[in-house]
């Protein structure tokens, strides 16, 4: 095996026993990156002299007779709108294509604190909006499975990244979908954590009642070490939980004997491709073998969530978006006075996408249109975070497919926004709920593409999510699976 | 289908502060009457009886004691500025002469 194939927790092994350093892996994961990101393009920024020095530090941390922190020298790729002190940081739009931060997201901190090696920042969708990475702004990333497809998104570079060895870990942000969907299209592990587990603090905004940052990873047991760096309580971020995160590691290597497993009549229906139906069908069969217990559920206004997503994200995204005026940082259009400067500087900085959710987001918010569109959008997500508090009163965690297809075609859906929409329905109820999801790789299609099982859980209970889905983990071989992408010489 | 006339597309544009060119007015014109004929689904729901959910989870206001912190330096704050002058941020004139 490849040093840059391997998992965050057999490196630290490795360092532990003094059979590799830092320094090494970073250089092995950085050539990587370089050798296939012409193919991929899962990075805005490869930070190569960055890495190099934060590998040298962590490098002298490792020494024997001191104790590193877990993540010391791994080297992880953050999202591109994830503010990094001193490193570009785009939200892979043109608007700020050369804003560089001068602070630290509070992810970034914690990371930094841990003496990981952070080793660039990945694409996504501008602002964070999308589902296949193709409305990035700096350009289109491909998928490492086959690079005629999309590697999801809109935490697509993150995903693809991991997979293809160009990063052992990453950071992806969860709106609707953003890190469970890629996670499923790249073959890879992906968790939403509950809303204000993870502080938001210079996480670049789309809809601040939804999003929230997460881990991508090769296993679930990195997934828990990477949590386990992020999670905790920030006086930075006012909507950051007060609570006392518990070591998720410890979740890991337990029985899943009697653990009810609910399945939602209205996630099994037949908006899914026969392939990632019968895998699901499978995945639950082989939890059942483990122990688990299945129980059916009802997730009624399920079907209205990608409706009521649709308007509440995007009336947040119309007002944390205003602040792109082109007056204090970020991208300026001259003109001669401050209104047209302001509305030439978004016309020219936003792309399609972007400009069609302000739109949205302002029509829903406008005289006349406020109570018929964003309040009854709020509303039903009153309907559907009660749908979940129900389910969880008859079982322990929720199980269904993450995406209905697996990875589509570079072009497929851009032509129609509300298909691409679509592609997030079985993700988009639990940011609406503020609750917990994690993906995990649980088969592939004919042609070789990765499908993703998703496991929901209560508000603050990923322990759940780690006990079982590491216990799916350790009975099949999905995960180990990596893609073949070979550099053109 | 919901109609979305132009002028409307306008009107929002204007709120938005986008410059709109008319091809572009004409598409998400198309496209918001798609989008919201979709969510029209919404009025198949009974929410007479139900509250608002803006957060998934109850908060309060929080409050901190409003001591002074270190915060950016001028020239950092101005790092990322498009222009600037005299120590601030400088912009077209706001105010037009007479």
């Amino acid at each position: 095996m490849e040093l840059y194939e391997m998992t965050a927790h057999e490196l630290r092994g490795k360092f532990e026993r003094r059979e590799l350093s830092s320094a090494e892996v970073t250089a092995a994961v950085m050539k990587r990156a370089a050798d296939i990101e012409p193919l991929v393009r899962a990075y805005v920024t490869i930070a190569h002299d960055e890495a190099d020095s934060a590998a040298a530090e962590a490098d002298r941390a490792l020494a024997p007779g001191k104790s590193a922190p877990p993540l010391a020298g791994i080297p992880i790729a953050v999202k591109d709108n994830m503010c990094t002190k001193g490193m570009r940081t785009t939200c892979s739009s043109k608007i700020l294509a050369n804003f560089v931060p001068p602070y630290d997201a509070t992810v970034v901190t914690r990371l930094r604190g841990q003496m990981a090696v952070i080793t660039g920042k990945t694409n996504l969708d501008e602002f964070a909006m999308g589902s296949s990475t193709e409305n990035s702004g700096i350009h289109k990333t491909f998928n490492p499975w086959d690079l005629e497809r999309v590697p999801g998104g809109s935490s697509g570079g993150s995903a693809a990244a991991v997979a293809a060895g160009m990063a052992i870990m990453a950071t992806g942000s969860d709106t609707g979908g953003s890190i469970r969907q890629p996670a499923s299209f790249c073959g890879v592990v992906g968790l939403k954590p509950t809303y204000g587990l993870v502080s938001r603090y210079g996480l670049v905004a789309f809809a601040s009642s939804l999003d929230q940052i997460g881990p991508i990873t090769r296993d679930v047991e990195d997934a828990a070490l990477l949590l386990n760096a992020m999670a905790g309580h920030d006086p930075l971020d006012t909507t950051s939980a007060k609570i006392m995160p518990p070591d998720y590691t410890t979740f890991i290597n337990r029985s899943v004997k009697g653990m009810r497993i609910g399945l939602p009549a209205e996630y099994f229906g037949d908006g899914q491709e026969p392939e990632v139906r019968a895998a699901i069908d499978k995945s639950v069969r082989k939890l059942e073998e483990l122990g688990a217990e299945p129980v059916e559920v009802e997730l009624h206004h399920s079907p209205y969530a990608v409706a009521a997503y649709y308007l509440c994200a995007t009336a947040e995204a119309s007002s944390n978006l205003a602040r792109y005026d082109g007056a204090q940082y970020g991208m300026r259009a001259e003109a001669d006075n401050v209104i047209d400067m302001c509305s030439r500087t978004r016309a020219r900085g936003f792309g399609a996408e972007v400009k069609r959710r302000i739109m949205l987001g302002t029509y829903a918010l406008s005289a006349g249109y406020y109570d018929a569109y964003y309040v009854k959008a709020l509303k039903a997500r009153t309907l559907i975070k009660r749908d979940f508090d129900r389910a969880f009163e008859k079982c322990d965690v929720i199980a269904s497919p993450t995406s209905p297809t697996a990875a589509f075609k570079v072009g497929e859906k851009t032509d129609n926004p509300l298909e691409m929409y679509l592609s997030d329905i079985f993700t988009i109820p639990v940011n609406l709920a503020g609750i917990c999801a994690i993906s995990i790789p649980c088969g592939f299609t004919l042609q070789n593409l990765p499908i993703g099982l998703q496991l929901i859980a209560p508000a603050f209970e990923e322990g759940r999510l780690f006990t079982i889905s590491h216990a799916f983990e350790q009975a099949t071989e999905w995960h180990k699976k990596r893609p073949s992408v070979m550099p053109s010489s | 289908m919901n109609g979305i006339s132009p002028e409307l597309v306008r009107h929002v544009a204007l709120l938005s502060r986008l410059e709109l060119s008319e091809g572009e007015t004409c598409r998400f014109g198309d496209d918001l009457a798609n989008i919201l004929d979709y969510v029209a689904k919404l009025n198949e729901l009974d929410t007479s009886s139900i509250p608002p959910t803006s957060h998934s989870f109850k908060m309060s206001n929080v409050f901190r004691e409003d001591v002074v912190q270190p915060s950016l330096t001028n020239p950092e704050a101005l790092a990322n500025a498009p222009d600037a002058e005299n120590d601030c941020f400088k912009v077209p004139a706001v105010i037009q002469e007479l």
